[in-house]
């Protein structure tokens, strides 16, 4: 998909360009840099300075900012937005994502494209609002009521905020669902250099469209083909049990059953391609322990880990770049031969338990909550005591 | 009689009818005066997009009126509507919505809207219950009133939501009920083509929910009820909040220009790309 004239005039004087920005400021730019044309926000921290480079940003490149009455309604009006046929965003921490987890659902259910990020913080309830967490993992996975299945990212560096947005863009419109970039407040205000994407390189993914007699909710394909408004279609979108039409059918139980599993199986069955991870294996290839972080987390993970190497101790090492769906396949493989994984996270042990599933042998929590992250020190102790 | 088709057959998702409302529902009578609204104002129904909540009446335009519909979470049509409208102000949006959705879950979205001065339509069915679910207390109920969640009586008094909605700075706000039909009709024309927010309250019976509870068991009776009460707002100027106890004051309530929120988000949207175009060229 081609952006835009006034787009491309906004993005040629950025393109290219290296920047010392805040983690936030890069996600914005990702937004940006993906084509998104509407924002729709409620103030929180540590997620603020999305908004506020969006607020100033996005009108000169053509897009609208809007600042809601709250979280419910900056989703909302992204979903309705989405239907337009935009490129539609919001950003928030714990709360404001706590708010929004029944239009979450509805996103789900509707199959509405639309990209949220959570830049976590330390909870529940306010918690310590300006300390970053991990803790948003599984709600992340589970927060909305009902069955479903979610796309997440989670960036480790500036950099990566920006390049995730235009992946999270992407698979958002590929999949007709909303996506989610969880990132964390330690990402969010981080500052690093930042190299914004050249030009030529910007090719986005395109939302399939309906034909003429094609049904928006449901036919052979897993990802049905969108109908925006004001195409004279008069589609029907609901939240309710639907037929491939778009019609509200609530008593069949045939019904929920075909959309559900459809719903769900349009990203279980494409989890290989979503997926992504990246290891550092130690180069005698025996090692017999292994860590798994993603997030804020991998980065004194994978410190320790070259410290561990440093004394002598071969370890290897995996990060999840996608958290949702979960990277079964490359977990398994990982764990192969190991004898014990560590999972650093920022939380008391929320993704440990998912991999926990996946392996055979023990998997150890490296748990660190209090708003500040682990160091280097504390996972090679940690890795130090497993051996 | 069997080639007879309604003229304004065109307007429903007639593969879906008949209707599922309650017999005596004020909700047929608002969609027959909208539908009729639509066709005297000549909209294309192909360039609107109609937005409900949950309750009984988000069902008069989702499924029955024939036009793109988002049919929503409960309480959140206006904003969801929102974020239609900003991104395409050329499409007419109307939101259809109960007193629960708009003023009782969704209050907060209600005022926030009416205060931007956001060129949508909003249509609040209030039949004073929660009708639905069936039959608990709203917060338009009237003090004194039995319940199913107000065994003993309803203690709070009711919102009076027009009244709320043009403080909060809306261009348009009336009340009708569903005796006024034709009043209704044109005022509903009024406030689509009226710039900026329109409000109209359309004060409804629910005899099955409510009706049986405060002893109206048909429509007539609700009907009845509405055509005693109702007292016209030129008439009301000079009486007191005694005499106006239990009245319900219908009419136009405010009619005045003010900005409106997706124009001027526009404006200055394209100043910053004509900027920047400026920019560009130097």
């Amino acid at each position: 998909m081609a952006l835009n004239a006034d787009k491309q005039r906004y993005l040629s004087r950025l393109a290219g360009k290296t920047f010392f920005i805040l983690g936030d400021e890069a996600c914005a730019y990702g937004a940006l840099f993906a084509g998104c044309d509407f924002f729709a926000g409620y103030p929180i921290t540590p997620a603020s300075e999305i908004a506020e480079l969006i607020a100033n940003d996005l009108p000169k490149a053509g897009g609208i900012y809007v600042q809601m009455e709250d979280e419910l309604a900056s989703i909302a009006a992204v979903i309705g937005a989405s239907w337009t046929g935009s490129r539609a965003m919001t950003a928030t921490s714990g709360p404001g994502f706590s708010l929004m987890q029944e239009n979450l659902g509805y996103a789900i259910m509707t199959e509405t494209p639309c990209v949220l990020v959570n830049v976590q913080r330390s909870g529940p309830s306010t918690g310590q609002a300006t300390k970053p967490a991990q803790g948003d993992v599984m709600q992340a996975r589970w927060g909305t009521h009902g069955d479903h299945n979610i796309i997440a990212l989670a960036p480790k560096s500036a950099q990566e905020c920006l390049d995730l947005m235009l992946e999270c863009f992407d698979l958002a419109d590929t999949y007709r669902t909303p996506v989610l970039l969880l990132m964390d407040g330690e990402i969010g205000h981080i500052r690093e250099s930042v190299t914004m994407p050249s030009m030529p390189a910007i090719d986005h993914a395109t939302r399939k469209k309906a034909d003429a007699g094609d049904e928006p909710f449901g036919g052979d394909d897993l990802v049905p083909g969108i109908v925006h408004y004001g195409e004279g279609r008069n589609v029907h979108v609901t939240g309710s049990t639907h037929l491939a039409n778009g019609m509200r059918d609530v008593a069949t139980p045939k019904v929920h059953d075909v959309l559900i599993r459809r719903i769900y199986r349009k990203i279980e069955e494409n989890r290989d391609t979503i997926v992504r991870t990246e290891s550092d294996i130690s180069p005698d290839g025996r090692a017999k322990i292994g860590v798994i972080a993603y997030g804020a987390a991998a980065r004194p993970a994978y410190g320790a880990v070259l410290e561990c190497r440093e004394q002598g101790q071969a370890v290897d090492f995996l990060r999840l770049i996608t958290i949702w769906p979960f990277a079964r396949k490359q977990v398994t493989e990982f764990a192969k031969n190991l004898d014990v994984i560590l999972v650093p996270e920022m939380n008391l042990g929320q993704l440990s338990r998912e991999i926990e599933r996946f392996v055979d042998c023990p998997v150890v929590p490296v748990s660190k909550i209090g708003g500040i992250p682990h160091t280097v020190d504390e996972i090679t102790s940690a890795i130090m005591e497993a051996v | 009689m069997g080639d007879y088709r309604h003229r304004l057959m065109d307007y429903v998702r007639e593969e879906i009818m008949p209707h599922r409302f309650c017999v005596g529902c004020g909700c047929g009578t608002v969609l027959n005066a909208f539908v009729n609204a639509v066709e005297e104002l000549g909209l294309d129904t192909k360039k609107m997009v109609c937005v409900s909540g949950i309750g009984c009446s988000s069902w008069i335009p989702s499924p029955y009126f024939k036009s793109d519909t988002l049919h929503t979470t409960h309480g959140r049509p206006i904003a969801f509507a929102t974020g239609v409208k900003i991104m395409r102000p050329d499409l007419t949006v109307v939101v259809i919505a109960g007193d629960g959705d708009a003023a009782g879950i969704g209050g907060n979205h209600l005022i926030h809207a009416a205060r931007r001065n956001i060129d949508l339509s909003v249509f609040m069915v209030n039949n004073m219950i929660y009708g639905m679910t069936g039959g608990q207390v709203a917060p338009t109920t009237p003090r004194g009133v039995k319940t199913s969640t107000t065994p003993y009586k309803n203690i709070e008094p009711p919102f009076d939501v027009a009244d709320l909605v043009a403080s909060a700075g809306a261009s348009y706000v009336a009340r009708w009920t569903t005796y006024h039909v034709f009043p209704l009709m044109e005022s509903m024309q009024n406030a689509i083509r009226r710039k900026g927010f329109g409000f109209i309250e359309i004060v409804s019976q629910c005899p099955e929910s409510y009706g049986r509870r405060i002893g109206l068991r048909t429509a007539t009776d609700f009907l009845t009820q509405f055509r005693d009460v109702s007292i016209r707002v030129e008439k009301t100027k000079d009486m007191s909040e005694d005499e106006l106890k239990d009245r319900i004051v219908i009419g136009k309530l405010r009619d005045r220009e003010r900005p409106e929120f997706v124009g001027e988000l526009h404006s200055l949207k394209n100043e910053q790309v004509e900027a920047l175009k400026q920019e560009s060229v130097a």
